[in-house]
């Protein structure tokens, strides 16, 4: 028996990590995407909380989603081994997601707050998106690190607050584009735009992909 | 019987779920029982010699007959009445076989047996004996609350190993008495218990904001 | 000293429970105690001499009939003492439940005095359909006394399956016993198990007392505490009289020391 699906093959959800740092809008931005996919697509969520259930509860309390969609991993003080080094709890996650809710068509598997270095697994995700926010200061992407140098989409969030911060968005963007050649960045103003809709059209173009091939 | 396959089996890096668990240490610190490396020798001992016996008298029978998984599954269920403890175990036991499955072809034990039993079941398959699955057990019961020790109480790292190699030749006692008694009927197998960790993961389970599993 | 002792609880002809044995031996003496009532029968353990004393060997089996209730109590505390240098005492407590029947085990403590070795074994089976109540409370040592060796060493089995399985060691030879896993600053411990029909519905824990279903058709509470008033402040409400009753039924209780919270979090079973 094979220890964890394989990650080609039709049957099983597309898997997408949300990674970022503490307080860059991760939740947000899963709470976005709910709203904006989960009437078109099957859809459920894990969650990689510092401290347990603070993310789940956040996606319960706001609606986005019916409990039996969510699932809250513990870390144990350490949310980037949880999904890079050791994705067990991860999996078994997915995996009882799959088997409780029957076929998916995308999990979102959201990281503990963590570094610019966390990155997901490759045996845990297809695709992984980095959130970066504008106050962090627009030196973020020039900074660089695995996160945002090899993430399939890097999203800059809180771009409403760039006046606010002095943050140059054209800044951002120029060093993100040297960081990371052709990979995809979008800028993102969850307060602006609630769907998500730059994040949830690059999704939704991944599982249109994955349904094709 | 190769013994860098025991090391594999053994280390903590091993990617089976371990680091999110803190073996009941976690409830233990919150109550204010465990504060320094003093606290951690008295839990870590009293661990080894209950639920590290436990664990490793297990796993070296599972190591040395995989068919007789059921009842010793069973046989953990009737020594774990925390059902924290059961759920924690058998999440353990599952992750483990996950990690061990992409490395040998481990004998069926079902799909979430308890943890000394995929243990054992990883072992054989691993061609370890059941005396170098009881050491992993027994090692495994002490280092990883060591290591959750280290990250919930900012403990000196090389104090905390300082002990834990003061506890290695305890380690190897218990582990030569679990594996002398794997053949034993399951009912008499060890099965000491250890009542503040049964207490604690059942309060542990009931807390809305902790960072370990159990 | 050895000395061997029995009771035999079954139903007469009337579907009242009477005595068919009553037996036993210095130190351990049964009487009977208390009406006959619908309840069932009480007998009490009356100690007949200083002890347990290391060398001694005593055993104790309790039968419980198709129907029979029998309740066993003691008037006085265990009190493991270190005697003559002998090999450590011992006391076997053997129980049969047939279904049907119930059995309630509530004696007072055994307390473990300085020096004492003693080894306590309890080898319960209950059938399918049988009620059980059993209760064990061990105190480390007398006031301001450091704790002798004891070993506890319990089988409980119901409808021919192992339902709960424990040792535990304390005293200066068990490792670890009065650190943070096991007792900690606690001197006193009590478990109260349950099985069977009647069974108590276990509610939620706290810091000092969890309430636990085992895997099997039973409950398992467990306090320890800094002494003995605090085990019993746990538990004693949990063996109000009615909690285990064969052949009757009545709504489980709910017991709740500490509410439940509601979370999100479940990703294991």
């Amino acid at each position: 028996m094979d220890p964890h699906a394989p990650l080609t093959g039709g049957s099983r959800a597309l898997r997408v990590g949300i990674g970022g740092p503490v307080g860059s809008g991760k939740t947000a931005l899963v709470a976005a995407l709910c709203r904006a996919l989960g009437a078109q697509l099957r859809l459920a969520v894990v969650t990689n909380d510092i401290y347990t259930t603070e993310d789940a509860d956040f996606l319960l309390r706001n609606g986005v989603l019916p409990a039996e969609r969510i699932r809250a991993v513990e870390t144990g003080c350490c949310p980037h081994t949880a999904i890079r080094d050791d994705i067990s709890a991860n999996l078994d996650a997915v995996e009882d997601l799959e088997s409780s809710l029957g076929p998916l068509d995308l999990v979102l598997l959201e990281s503990g707050g963590d570094n610019l270095t966390a990155t997901f697994s490759k045996g845990l995700i297809d695709q992984q998106i980095f959130v970066v926010d504008v106050s962090g200061g627009d030196k973020v992407p020039r900074k660089g690190g695995p996160g945002v140098t090899t993430a399939d989409l890097l999203v800059i969030n809180k771009t409403d607050l760039a006046p606010l911060v002095g943050a140059d968005l054209s800044v951002m963007d120029r060093d993100a584009r040297a960081r990371r050649g052709d990979l995809p960045t979008v800028f993102l103003s969850l307060a602006e735009d609630r769907g998500a809709t730059p994040v949830a059209d690059w999704i939704r173009g991944l599982v249109a992909a994955r349904a094709a091939g | 019987m190769s013994l860098a396959t025991l090391l594999l089996l053994a280390d903590g890096r091993l990617p089976s779920g371990g680091h999110a668990h803190s073996a009941g240490l976690e409830a233990q610190v919150t109550a204010g029982r465990v504060r320094s490396v003093a606290d951690l020798d008295g839990f870590l001992r009293g661990k080894l010699a209950t639920g590290g016996l436990v664990s490793a008298a297990f796993a070296a029978a599972a190591c040395a007959d995989a068919t007789r998984w059921a009842d010793l599954d069973a046989g953990l269920d009737a020594r774990t009445p925390s059902p924290a403890l059961r759920r924690a175990s058998r999440a353990q036991g599952r992750a483990l076989l996950r990690a061990g499955r992409a490395m040998w072809p481990v004998a069926g034990v079902g799909r979430e047996p308890h943890q000394p039993v995929a243990l054992g079941a990883l072992a054989a398959a691993a061609g370890l004996s059941p005396g170098q699955a009881a050491v992993a057990a027994a090692h495994g019961a002490i280092t990883g609350p060591a290591s959750a020790a280290v990250r919930l109480l900012g403990l000196d790292p090389y104090r905390v190993h300082a002990l834990l190699a003061r506890l290695a030749p305890e380690c190897d006692r218990i582990a030569e008495v679990a594996a002398s008694r794997s053949g034993d009927a399951v009912d008499r197998l060890p099965a000491s218990g250890a009542p503040l960790l049964d207490i604690g993961a059942e309060y542990h389970a009931t807390w809305e904001v902790r960072l370990f599993a159990s | 000293m050895k000395a061997k002792a029995r009771v035999v609880a079954e139903v007469d002809g009337h579907g009242r429970t009477r005595l068919a044995v009553l037996r036993g031996e210095s130190p351990l003496l049964l009487r009977r105690t208390g009406r006959h009532t619908a309840e069932g029968v009480t007998v009490h353990l009356v100690g007949g001499a200083a002890g347990p004393l290391r060398g001694d060997e005593l055993r104790l089996d309790v039968e419980v009939g198709p129907g029979a209730r029998l309740e066993v109590l003691s008037v006085a505390a265990q009190l493991a003492l270190p005697g003559r240098p002998a090999p450590a005492s011992r006391l076997t407590v053997t129980a049969d439940v047939a279904a049907g029947g119930a059995l309630r085990w509530i004696p007072e403590p055994l307390i473990a005095a300085a020096g004492c070795d003693h080894v306590v074994v309890t080898r319960v089976a209950v059938e399918a359909g049988g009620s059980l109540l059993w209760r064990d409370d061990l105190v480390c040592g007398r006031h301001g006394e450091v704790c002798g060796d004891v070993l506890a060493d319990t089988l409980v089995r119901y409808g021919g399956t192992t339902l709960h399985r424990h040792e535990l060691a304390v005293g200066p030879r068990a490792p670890g016993w009065d650190g943070p896993a096991v007792l900690g600053a606690g001197r006193a411990i009590g478990t109260l198990l349950t099985a069977g029909p009647d069974a108590v519905t276990p509610g939620s824990a706290g810091p000092a007392v969890a309430l636990m279903p085992l895997a099997g058709p039973g409950m398992l509470a467990t306090a320890v505490g800094a002494d003995i008033r605090e085990v019993r402040a746990a538990l004693d409400p949990l063996c109000a009289a009615g909690h285990v009753e064969g052949g009757r039924s009545r709504p489980p209780r709910e017991i709740t020391v500490r509410p439940p919270r509601l979370s999100a979090r479940r990703g294991c079973r």
